[in-house]
């Protein structure tokens, strides 16, 4: 039972990262960015690159990484959800330049690095274990957990305490009015854009490792489970998706342990329908999501 | 009387935006609805045409309530609007918008044409000349194909009348449909108004132009906060302090 | 040229061919639930469903073929009712994401499904169908959505797309529209998937994931989703790409797979950003274009 909770908190907090970073671009500019999951594979690609090429250690590869993903993000941002500001469908139109986005970024790594699941060397992923009661805890896992409550601790702070934070959550809440109070909305949006792929290649470094497995397609499950916490966390709430991110984290490995494994990715969507159907805002999201 | 509401309640929030109204609407008559700004009067007309729910009362048409109704079953029986900022189809021409409101008029072809059925082309035909004799009735038939975003401010409100008219309806909520337009326009939306009330079609009408709402309407009902202050005729409410007080008098 | 040789190139080009045909369908597939505003991404779990529908009639029963096309397309038109009542009250991308998460369930349901052999899928299905069917059902489709198009169905559907609650308070049932939609693009779906099985003689989940919808998605959006023969236009020209270009590819040192990949999503991207509504629109811009450079 311990183990589970282990298990399922490990994997949820890597959720929980993906999630926040999808969660913020929808609260601020209302699209969904469905880029996401590419920037979470190439950056795990970038750490694994810095790692196998250069032989940097992991603790300068990870932020070398998450910086770049901040980097690609804000290239996604310029390029595919900016021209479209104007628009009268632009949530749609953002979806599908996204979408766009992410097959130009996957067809670069297929490209590049072939389909084939690549690892992390030896010696790179710490493999020490704890006993913590009757679970066994990796040391990899402890880690993860811990750079994952971390990066959601300075996120909170970011948001609550500083100035962007606050910038962000006025664009937020409305673009216009954020702009009549001095704002620059499109220098907001470009900073959230960075932080939110940043904690989606953050994510992905942290995916890899604690599966020790890189390959082109790995944001695709990812994308659909992120979907899953954001609808059940709620569009658009930070707390909500972190807190959804470790709830469907413990779901899927209670599931795994009680109706084997095969339910596994059932789960994230039967939790998304159920949601959906009774109560589409969620957790923690805003009401009026149904047509009038 | 045709259109009843009694007791209509709606919040949002913590806001009252209509709190009480009880007034009616007799058929054809042209029934005003006057107040400042944010007394209500388009939620009002949302509440009647089903967009939004009444958080309490009731509304009845010809006797029966459709305060819980969905706006298509609402329209079906016999409520159409126009809305306060324009709401046509863009993509549309003018004539499409109209042939759009005439749904509920209009039996539905699609097996006849994709059979090739005699009698579906007559159907459409028919159809298509009364939407066009519609847009003439509003002084539009020569724009009739242009797109509704290419329209001028005050043709598009016209068309937006026609539409509403489409599907000859037993009520009309007008929302401001002269804001923007000039004295010879509203002139003519003036007789056109008088002209839908003399048929038997009751007309719910939300303005600001106060002297077109003392010319066409038969009685007027005022807001205020969401509550009525004032209901009767006209003259009775120009005389009505109350009404002085809370709007009249800061018109002038 | 050998006769060999020939019959290699027919056969090259024949599977092509039919792709487009098969790819027209399924694009047309979406089309039915955009040109009434809604985005449902579900059309590839409806294909499986399809798919799998016929291709067990065909292996475990003597059903003649035009019954199995039937099943094909009515198994997942059912489904869809219950999945429309509750999910088409979900607005914009809300009901993106519950298709998307339908789509993920049924792919998950088939490999989960030992009678059909869980991921390893159905093989060995008798090549039942090929192209003049094929193109019999696009065809069929295309007349469908052509009748529909000026009829007070097709207005209402237009009306529905531009504006929804507007659309409601002039008597237009928006809910039974959206589902019809919905069925309908679940038939076609579930037709191109009888026929893509009895084409390439196998059904597999793996051929039915979230990346086979956004390909149907961005074929839509390519062609132009404001007119009913956008969504073929594009299948055509996105099928017709990469077979083009595989032969620059390959002397470059490019793979045919990340190749058609790159393609898809650049042209997306320059489509949605530059011509939003896509190729169908092209004739028009430039005649306006034309037309503009006279005037001046």
């Amino acid at each position: 039972m311990g183990q589970q909770i282990v298990n399922g908190l490990f994997l949820g907090s890597i959720y929980a990262l993906f999630a926040l970073g999808y969660t913020l671009v929808f609260g601020v500019l209302d699209i969904l960015n469905l880029a996401h999951q590419a920037v979470f594979m190439l950056c795990a690609y970038v750490a694994l690159l810095l790692v196998l090429h250069l032989h940097l250690p992991m603790f300068v590869a990870f932020p070398v990484a998450v910086a770049a993903g901040g980097l690609v993000g804000l290239a996604v941002e310029r390029i595919a959800f900016r021209p479209l500001r104007g628009r009268s469908d632009s949530n749609i139109s953002g979806l599908i330049s996204s979408i766009a986005m992410a097959t130009i970024l996957e067809a670069l790594a297929l490209q590049l690095f072939g389909p084939d699941v690549e690892r992390f060397p030896f010696g790179v992923v710490p493999d020490r274990t704890l006993h913590l009661g009757d679970a066994v805890v990796s040391e990899l896992q402890v880690v993860i957990i811990a750079i994952a409550l971390g990066m959601l601790a300075v996120l909170t702070f970011v948001l609550k305490r500083t100035v962007l934070g606050r910038r962000i959550r006025a664009v937020a809440e409305s673009p216009t009015a954020a702009r009549v109070l001095g704002v620059n909305v499109d220098r907001v949006i470009a900073a959230s854009f960075f932080v939110s792929s940043a904690l989606g290649a953050a994510a992905g470094v942290l995916f890899g490792l604690a599966f020790n497995s890189v390959s082109p397609d790995m944001g695709r499950t990812v994308e659909l489970k992120g979907l899953a916490v954001i609808i059940l966390g709620g569009m658009g709430s930070m707390p909500g998706a972190a807190i959804a991110g470790f709830a469907l984290g413990l779901l899927e490995v209670f599931t795994v342990a009680k109706l084997g494994s095969s339910y596994r990715d059932a789960v994230a969507f039967g939790v998304l329908f159920l949601v959906l159907v009774f109560r589409p805002r969620g957790l923690l999201g805003a009401a009026a999501l149904r047509e009038a | 009387m045709l259109l009843r509401l009694a007791g209509v309640r709606r919040t949002f929030g913590g806001l009252r935006a209509v709190d009480g109204v009880d007034f009616a609407v007799g058929e054809g008559e042209v029934h005003g609805l006057i107040g400042p700004n944010g007394a209500g009067k388009t939620t009002l007309l949302n509440l009647v045409s089903g967009l939004i729910r009444p958080s309490g009362g009731e509304i009845s048409l010809g006797g029966h309530r459709i305060d819980r109704l969905p706006s298509h079953r609402i329209a079906a029986l016999g409520v159409t609007r126009t809305y306060q900022n324009i709401r046509l189809f863009p993509a549309l021409s003018a004539v499409e918008n109209v042939l759009v409101g005439s749904h509920l008029r209009r039996s539905d072809p699609l097996w006849g044409r994709m059979l090739f059925l005699p009698g579906y082309r007559r159907e459409e035909a028919d159809a298509l000349q009364r939407a066009l004799s519609l847009l003439a009735r509003v002084g539009m038939e020569e724009r009739s194909r242009e797109r509704a975003s290419n329209l001028s401010y005050g043709e598009q409100r016209r068309v937006e009348i026609a539409r509403a008219l489409a599907s000859a309806p037993r009520v009309i909520l007008l929302d401001e449909p002269t804001a923007g337009m000039n004295p010879t326009e509203v002139a003519s939306i003036a007789a056109l108004i008088r002209e839908v009330a003399r048929a038997g079609q009751s007309v719910l009408l939300v303005e600001h132009n106060v002297k077109l709402v003392m010319d066409v309407c038969d009685r007027i009902t005022v807001l205020n906060f969401g509550k009525v202050i004032a209901d009767g005729t006209p003259a009775a409410v120009t005389a009505d302090p109350a009404v002085i007080a809370a709007y009249l008098g800061s018109e002038g | 040229m050998s006769a060999e040789s020939l019959r290699d190139l027919w056969l090259t080009y024949q599977s092509t061919v039919a792709f487009i045909g098969l790819n027209g369908l399924l694009a047309l597939s979406v089309y039915t639930t955009l040109s009434c505003g809604q985005l449902s991404l579900a059309q590839a779990g409806f294909m499986a469903l399809g798919a799998y529908a016929s291709a067990v009639l065909t292996l475990h029963t003597q059903a003649p073929f035009p019954l199995v096309l039937l099943a094909g397309a009515a198994a997942p038109a059912l489904v869809a009712i219950p999945l429309g009542l509750p999910v088409l009250r979900l607005k914009g991308v809300f009901l993106a994401i519950a298709t998307i998460g339908f789509g993920e369930v049924i792919r998950i349901f088939f490999v989960n499904l030992d009678f059909t052999n869980g991921a390893l899928g159905l093989v060995a299905i008798p090549q039942r169908t090929g192209l003049p069917v094929i193109y019999a059902a696009l065809g069929g489709a295309l007349f469908v959505l052509w009748r529909i198009r000026g009829s007070r169905a097709g207005y209402a559907l237009e009306a529905i797309r531009e504006d929804e609650p507007a659309a409601r308070t002039m008597g237009i049932d928006a809910s039974a529209y959206k589902l019809s939609m919905l069925v309908l693009g679940a038939a076609l779906a579930g037709l191109a998937g009888a026929l893509d099985a009895h084409f390439n003689f196998m059904v597999a989940p793996s051929n039915y994931s979230f990346g086979r919808v956004v390909d149907m998605l961005v074929y839509a959006v390519v062609g132009g989703t404001t007119v009913f023969y956008g969504p073929v236009l594009g299948a055509a020209f996105l099928t017709l790409l990469p077979e083009v270009l595989r032969e620059v590819g390959s002397r470059v040192g490019l793979q045919p797979g990340p190749l058609r990949l790159f393609v898809n999503g650049l042209v997306l991207l320059l489509v949605i950003l530059f011509l939003p509504n896509g190729i169908a629109s092209l004739p028009g811009r430039l005649r306006r274009r034309r037309a503009g450079a006279h005037a001046a």
